[in-house]
């Protein structure tokens, strides 16, 4: 039950003299500090940090946790997110001692058990993308993305081409363009249609000796397989281009369509998502990149090698890109993607996919009864409605339905996003959900839908908080508890 | 097999609710002849059991550090853990969570956000802190980045005492952008003020500087500071946030943005991640910062809380003109740094940081008192310290004192051929005299024996 006393900061409770951790007395000679460390380089004041007892700190966290909604506790159909229940069986195997306790440089002789699982996620996801070789180095989607174009503009330099852009859907994820700048490309936006595909003439009209990548997100960030694909990929590869997939929304075709199959050159998984990864209230996540034979080559190195029954890691890549960040990746959570792969195996992943779109069909035709659903009566692991008709009949915005949401219990959808439908609320409800969950969520859409216009707007009112000021939050920034020393 | 509610009964209601007869029917707008004709060629599924019993096999075939005596360091480090960061972080409804999208639905995160980020600028010394990055390297690229768009310069000088992997990063990024990288030698083990000075001019952008360094060694940061800033660049400065209790505030020595690696506050080794980012600066550099920062504001109520703010500098609002492609932080890991520090308090970080500095110091001494070993810097150092080794072969010595139980050092080699005869060592609060002891007098047989364990 929650504690409403409990919403001090650390920096509240803290009592000069109280402590929690204490640190053994040191077993070897002491030197004077003066004689280890010029004066100039001490610290001249201890930390400025709380000073609490065990009982609090641990108090404190766990009253924090119970202000969360989370998808331990409650129904989170956050679009685009894939936020499905995370097996307790692979927290216990990732925190064993031989995976969790292993330090980045210790002898490879001392770690075969850890190189051989990644080894074979290498293959893994290599098969579940019909593509042929796998970097798992990226921290997280964005940085597959970024990781992915790299190879792309290590690529095309080797060819001696000059390819200068990257082609977006106007319904890509923000991070899309984002990370084609920061590869070097200018980014430039495809029109799409009211189905979330891609425009076919307007992608033709841009597609030139310039188009190094198009960038495409199947399905879609509206829930549809674009179905073009086929002839997508014919037409970027016909002018020297590479598809990049942005692997999101893997969630829908485990087992049922191949991205290397349908045209993909490149991908990034995002494990957090499709392989059951916690999110962590943020990350960690990672950001495996699958790509072609060609590109190969170019991937951040080190990659896991297997040579005379021996996994190293094999970092003597001549073309490869480089590192993108320190170390292996975050094989934290690619222990557990490992783990979630191989609970499922090929009939369990496809049965992932099966039920991701069945529970999100079915949840359509009971919300298109609601609200409307622009793309149509079918979709595949998620969709988007618009509440832009209550909107301008009653004054209800999407965020007024996603506040009103909480007080129901469930956690909102993903709202104003994709940027292409007004209003949206986009809907992913995973496989994980029952079907009673989706019937209660869509009890409590319509009957959100038929309260007074007032009452919506002024949820929620069983949240810890009601609505935030965020126009304060930015305009007069606190982004930091005030100095206990007015240092 | 998955983790699915849904019964057959339960299947053909939806099913007849959607008007489709066949689960196969869901996939109709996948074109018939893109879908995969065969199962998935992956191995069959396993139970609970099964996965456990094979899971066990493989973790089983590794030494974990805490079962070997390790002194590896090099950005990646074995400090204590108290139990209370690893059972309140496993609270699902933390680890379950995502981003708060939703703050009314997100308080709990977005508190331990913004006491994070209080936290992070007390220690630095920065008025401001994100909400954390993916890890040290990418968040010292990100502080780069934020340099270069600031002063509108173009160059970058670094030195070969910050991280090799951290600067390899950054040469990976620069190979796509219009900036150039200038790496210094640092051929006494740190930063040489006289080289420094000689190749800083109006087009430098920024002086990066890892502090303590790569080698361990304390750099003389605040000269360093005041060639940067005579020069009109900023100063980055890379540091061990552990390290904090015992050396100076970055702030307190002329940094304009610090990046680090959070790892050592309360993080495991985890084969070098998930790790924690940490990104901090000086107030005129936040409308430059990327990632998710959390701002403290009121509800409708009056009541105090917390939101997600300043989002105009970021990718889901920006798109192309975004500061960074970065979307998501590491809350998880910023947690773990944020219930490590509550527990720890500034007694506690000042004892981590002082047991290290001791121990890492008898460490060098009990080593190098005897041939062949010898420290190969003068600098004096925080925990970390580089040894030379005057005939022993680097690579296998450290091998065969692997194979002895004890990870004995990181092989410098790789990354400085002119090192390839010298070994970083870190000591941590966690070795024993006698772990200390045992680890030198194994160095010392192997290095001087007749027929060594390798041959």
């Amino acid at each position: 039950m929650r504690n409403r006393q409990a919403t001090s900061t650390l920096f509240e409770l803290s009592r000069p003299g109280r402590r929690a951790a204490r640190l053994p007395a040191c077993d070897v000679p002491v030197q004077p500090l003066a004689d280890l460390l010029p004066a100039r380089l001490l610290a001249a004041a201890p930390p400025d940090l709380p000073e609490l007892f065990e009982g609090d700190v641990v108090r404190h966290f766990t009253n924090l946790s119970t202000e969360n909604m989370s998808v331990d506790t409650h129904f989170y159909p956050l679009g685009s997110c894939t936020m499905k229940y995370n097996p307790k069986r692979n927290e216990r195997l990732a925190s064993l001692p031989g995976f969790v306790d292993v330090h980045p440089y210790q002898p490879v002789s001392t770690m075969q058990g850890l190189l051989q699982l990644l080894y074979e996620l290498q293959g893994l996801l290599a098969e579940i993308s019909g593509l042929d070789a796998v970097s798992l180095q990226p921290a997280a989607g964005a940085h597959g993305e970024l990781a992915a174009l790299m190879v792309a503009a290590a690529y095309f330099r080797d060819r001696g081409e000059q390819r200068t852009e990257v082609l977006i859907p106007d319904s890509a994820h923000g991070t899309n363009p984002a990370s084609a700048v920061m590869a070097g490309f200018k980014a430039v936006t495809v029109k799409s249609t009211p189905e979330g595909f891609v425009d076919l003439a307007d992608l033709r009209s841009k597609l030139s000796p310039a188009t190094a990548v198009f960038m495409i997100t199947n399905p879609n960030t509206l829930g549809m397989f674009d179905g073009q694909i086929a002839e997508i990929a014919r037409w970027v590869h016909d002018a020297g281009g590479l598809i990049y997939l942005d692997g999101a929304n893997m969630n829908a075709i485990l087992g049922i369509a191949r991205p290397g199959d349908f045209g993909a050159d490149m991908m990034h998984f995002n494990p957090h998502k499709t392989f059951s990864g916690p999110h962590g209230g943020g990350g960690p996540g990672a950001g495996p990149i699958a790509v072609r034979d060609r590109l190969a080559p170019y991937l951040p190195a080190p990659v896991v090698g297997l040579a005379a029954d021996k996994y190293f890691l094999d970092a003597d890549r001549p073309k490869s890109i480089g590192r993108v960040r320190s170390f292996f990746g975050n094989t934290g959570v690619l222990v557990r993607a490992y783990a979630y792969i191989r609970t499922h195996g090929p009939a369990g992943l496809r049965r992932v996919s099966e039920t991701a779109v069945l529970n999100a069909n079915y949840l359509l035709s009971r919300v298109q009864q609601l609200l409307p659903v622009p793309q149509g009566p079918r979709c595949m692991h998620e969709f988007v409605a618009s509440a832009s008709a209550v909107k301008a009949e009653r004054g209800i915005t999407a965020t007024d339905i996603a506040k009103r949401l909480l007080d129901y219990g469930f956690h909102p959808p993903t709202i104003y996003f994709p940027l292409t439908v007004r209003e949206a609320m986009m809907i992913e409800p995973t496989e994980t959900e029952s079907k009673e969950t989706l019937d209660a969520f869509a009890a409590a859409l319509a009957q959100i839908l038929g309260e007074p216009a007032d009452e919506v707007r002024a949820a929620p009112a069983s949240t810890p908080i009601s609505r935030p000021d965020e126009v304060r939050a930015a305009r007069e920034p606190v982004l930091a508890s005030p100095s206990s020393t007015g240092a | 097999m998955p983790y699915v509610a849904n019964t057959s009964t339960d299947e053909r209601e939806m099913l007849a609710a959607i008007g489709i007869d066949s689960l196969d029917e869901l996939f109709a707008m996948v074109p018939a002849d893109l879908r995969l004709r065969r199962p998935l060629d992956l191995p069959p599924a396993l139970t609970e059991l099964e996965l456990t019993q094979h899971m066990h096999r493989l973790a089983g075939r590794d030494l974990p550090a805490g079962q070997a005596n390790c002194f590896l360091g090099g950005g990646s480090y074995d400090h204590f853990i108290p139990a209370v960061v690893d059972a309140l972080a496993a609270r699902g409804e933390f680890y379950t969570s995502y981003t708060p999208y939703q703050p009314e639905a997100s308080q709990g995160n977005l508190q331990v956000f913004f006491e994070y980020q209080t936290l992070i600028t007390r220690l630095t010394g920065m008025d401001v802190s994100n909400a954390s990055l993916y890890d040290g390297a990418s968040a010292t690229t990100e502080a780069v980045l934020m340099a270069l768009a600031a002063t509108r310069r173009r160059r970058v000088v670094t030195f070969k005492s910050v991280h090799p992997e951290y600067r390899q990063t950054l040469e990976t990024y620069f190979d796509n952008l219009d900036a150039e990288l200038v790496t210094l030698a640092a051929p006494a083990g740190s930063a040489d003020l006289a080289t420094l000075s000689a190749a800083i001019d109006d087009q430098t952008a920024c002086v990066l500087l890892q502090q303590p360094n790569f080698f361990g060694a304390v750099e003389d940061a605040a000269a360093i500071a005041e060639l940067a800033h005579a020069a009109g660049a900023v100063l980055i400065v890379v540091v061990d946030p552990l390290s904090l209790g015992v050396l100076a505030r970055p702030g307190d020595y002329g940094a304009d943005i610090v990046a680090a690696e959070g790892q050592s506050l309360g993080s495991p080794l985890a084969f070098g991640g998930p790790y924690l980012g940490i990104l901090a600066c000086r107030e005129a550099f936040v409308r430059r910062m990327p990632g998710r920062i959390t701002g403290q504001t009121q509800d409708r109520d009056g009541r105090r809380c917390w939101v997600l703010t300043l989002q105009t500098r970021e990718q889901h609002i920006r798109r192309e003109k975004a500061t960074s492609n970065i979307c998501t932080n590491q809350g998880l890991l910023a947690l773990r740094a944020t219930i490590y520090l509550a527990a720890l308090g500034p007694a506690g970080l000042r004892e981590v940081g002082e047991l290290c500095l001791q121990k890492s110091h008898y460490a060098l001494q009990r080593l190098t008192s005897q041939s062949p070993f010898a420290p190969a810097f003068a600098r004096p150092f925080f925990k970390e310290f580089v040894v030379r080794s005057r005939d022993a072969d680097v690579e296998s010595l450290l091998q065969d004192a692997a194979e002895a139980g004890v990870f004995a050092g990181v092989p410098l080699g790789g990354w400085y051929p002119e090192l390839s005869d010298c070994f970083l060592v870190a000591v941590t609060e966690k070795r024993t005299r006698e772990e200390i002891d045992t680890w030198a007098t194994l160095l010392h047989t192997i290095a001087t024996s007749a027929e060594p364990a390798h041959a």
